[in-house]
């Protein structure tokens, strides 16, 4: 006789972990209720850095599109809230939403540029075209040129009166937006395409072989993300009143942080850009007077967790736990208690063994 | 003539860009690393450079005989101690592990040298020049890179197909298994390889030091540009990566004449123009 076999995707870890979660949204969203200016500000670069992780954990996590030239999404985000304030009155937080598209725009032709190059080389790719586009924008003397330009008196009003007023609505925006691309990206990943995402990655001749259109999905991701990436660089620009091309078109600020963020946090797993990030800002908040000895150690401890936990912290957490905040992985559960658990994006390897290693008798 | 000499000085400074990529092409192709501390490399190795002949009192050309022999030990050792431990089918690893020691050196250097512009000073080799006919001058320092660029990239050819040690770089860089049954070790192969990179970044580091002002930042875009060498040559082709960095030498010294500011964009510009329309570049080699 066949048992019947139930397959579960959450785990008691997992829920509680989302009522915690929900009851930690409420607060945040209650926080310019009772948060000083300053904090504020610092959360909104933490929403800004989780978002912007979780997007490039998406894309080389995932996709298997390893880029250096987000920088370039987050800058034209930028450019466009400047341009649609100050050319066409457009008010500011529609112009948020409106650079996210008009960044989604320009991922198309860029996406048939950088789409040309494989595996590593595409990483340098999209670099080269983020240079074109800072190089570009440092030609652009309405917007100030190579030194840039700062957001007009009468358009920082335009958002809200009061400077406190100011502060909460940054702060709200800069919320709904990591929430909205966490939620999207969480859908995605749970969805079919989050499947041949995962085909993808771990193997391009097979995903298609079982029916993934490769070029189109990869397409598709970048061009999601692109628009998200350029919300969040008009959050940026809104955040800081000013811009220039090279802070706005900063690899090491919008990209190479980003990536120590998710290859120490855990890269292919959607808890990795939390941790890392969190952890980025502690080591921050004590060491970033150090300046430049702060980044040669940043980039030290990306090498080491690269050498030695290649899945980063949330992969430890996942292999020696069993703990996964978000519930994208299955497991399967036999009668009489029997317990198999593997997890959906483990590479064949790492599954195969915890299916032996893991089976638990009650 | 005006345009013959600006056309002179791109081709020559060509030469300066297949010196960057060359040694970034060899390892590509013996192991399929892209390093992308390959500038980073370049730089470091202008401030050894600066290092060592501000301390001997010596000529940088001079100085190359210390450091050519300190980067390639340099480059073998970060190749056995690290590199080699992230090769695989992935090519996640050694992409991110390059990408931090990128951010490393570029923080490192930054930390010893500050971001104060250095240059190396070479004497009258930074003005001696030669007479060309139609009142075109040559200067001896871009002929001299020009010439050396040539050497490398000969000597390099000799030695992946005249020599035993470039017999196994090329049998790695087919099949890297198969080689090792025959008695490779791939392991000291690839650390061999890094060395010879190294040396071939040190030589370009130096040129670039004596050529122009450098500081620890401009490691990236001299990564860039010997990247755009390459493909424009089309991979896995050394004498295609020479005719891809006069291209691009080419392309900026014109952009240059334009307008200052267009100098670089207009390398990129005709990088992704030639990639759109010949993706397998020039001459290519590989597949």
């Amino acid at each position: 006789m066949i048992e019947r076999i139930q397959v579960e995707r959450s785990s008691r870890a997992s829920r509680f972990l989302a009522v915690v979660g929900l009851f930690l949204l409420g607060l945040l969203i209650a926080a310019p209720l009772f948060g000083n200016r300053s904090i504020l500000y610092l959360l909104v670069e933490i929403f800004v850095y989780i978002a912007l992780a979780s997007l490039w954990n998406l894309l080389a996590g995932y996709t298997g599109l390893v880029s250096i030239g987000q920088q370039a999404f987050v800058g034209l985000g930028g450019y466009s809230l400047f341009a649609l304030t100050i050319f066409t009155g457009m008010p500011p937080l529609v112009a948020v939403l409106v650079a996210g598209i008009i960044s989604a725009l320009f991922a198309i032709p860029t996406g048939f540029v950088v789409f040309r190059f494989k595996g590593a080389y595409f990483a340098i790719g999209s670099w080269v075209v983020a240079e074109v586009y800072r190089l570009t924008f440092a030609q652009v003397s309405a917007l100030g040129g190579g030194s840039g330009t700062s957001l007009p008196v009468e358009i920082v009003r335009h958002i809200a009166n009061s400077r406190a007023e100011r502060d909460s609505v940054i702060y709200w925006t800069g919320l709904a937006i990591v929430v909205g691309v966490l939620m999207v990206i969480y859908l995605i990943l749970r969805s079919r395409w989050g499947l041949a995402l995962t085909a993808i990655r771990d193997s391009e001749a097979a995903a298609e072989s079982v029916g993934v259109d490769n070029y189109r999905t990869k397409f598709l991701i970048y061009f999601l993300a692109a628009g998200a990436t350029g919300s969040i660089g008009a959050l940026i620009s809104l955040q800081k009143l000013r811009i220039s091309p090279d802070a706005a078109f900063s690899v090491n600020d919008w990209t190479a942080f980003v990536i120590f963020i998710v290859v120490i946090g855990g890269i292919g797993r959607m808890e990795g850009p939390f941790i890392g990030t969190i952890l980025f800002f502690i080591l921050r908040e004590f060491f970033a007077d150090l300046g430049s000895w702060y980044l040669m150690f940043l980039g030290l401890f990306a090498i080491v967790t690269m050498l030695i936990m290649p899945k980063g912290i949330a992969g430890w957490l996942a292999e020696r736990f069993d703990l996964q905040i978000f519930p994208l992985g299955r497991r399967i559960i036999l009668p009489k208690g029997k317990q198999i658990a593997f997890s959906q994006f483990d590479t064949s390897e790492t599954s195969e063994r915890r299916s032996t290693t893991k089976v638990n008798d009650d | 003539m005006d345009l013959a000499a600006t056309l002179l000085d791109g081709v020559l400074l060509g030469g300066l860009y297949a010196l960057f990529a060359a040694g970034l092409s060899l390892i590509f192709g013996v192991m399929r690393l892209v390093n992308i501390a390959h500038g980073d490399l370049i730089l470091l190795s202008a401030f050894v450079a600066l290092t060592v002949t501000t301390y001997f009192r010596i000529h940088p050309l001079f100085s190359l005989l210390l450091v050519v022999p300190l980067m390639a030990i340099l480059g073998y050792a970060l190749q056995r101690a690290v590199f080699n431990r992230t090769l695989g089918e992935d090519i996640l690893p050694p992409l991110l592990v390059s990408f931090g020691l990128s951010v490393f050196l570029q923080n490192a250097l930054l930390q010893i040298f500050r971001a104060d512009s250095q240059r190396l000073h070479a004497g009258p080799l930074e003005t001696w020049h030669i007479d060309l006919p139609f009142g075109i001058t040559m200067g001896a320092l871009p002929f001299l890179m020009f010439i050396v660029a040539v050497l490398v990239i000969g000597g390099l050819q000799l030695l992946l197909y005249r020599t035993a040690l470039g017999r196994a770089l090329r049998a790695v860089s087919d099949d890297g298994e198969i080689a090792q049954l025959m008695g490779i070790n791939n392991a000291h192969l690839y650390g061999v390889a890094m060395a010879i990179s190294l040396a071939v970044v040190s030589v370009a580091g130096v040129f670039l030091g004596i050529r122009a002002n450098f500081d620890p930042s401009i490691g990236p875009t001299r990564l860039i540009f010997a990247f755009e060498a390459i493909i424009i040559g089309g991979l896995g082709d050394l004498w295609g990566t020479l005719a891809g960095g006069v291209i691009l030498g080419v392309a900026q010294t014109l952009g240059g004449r334009i307008n200052p500011g267009y100098q670089i964009l207009a390398g990129h510009l005709v990088f992704l123009a030639i990639l759109t329309v010949r993706p397998q570049g020039f001459f290519p080699r590989t597949r």
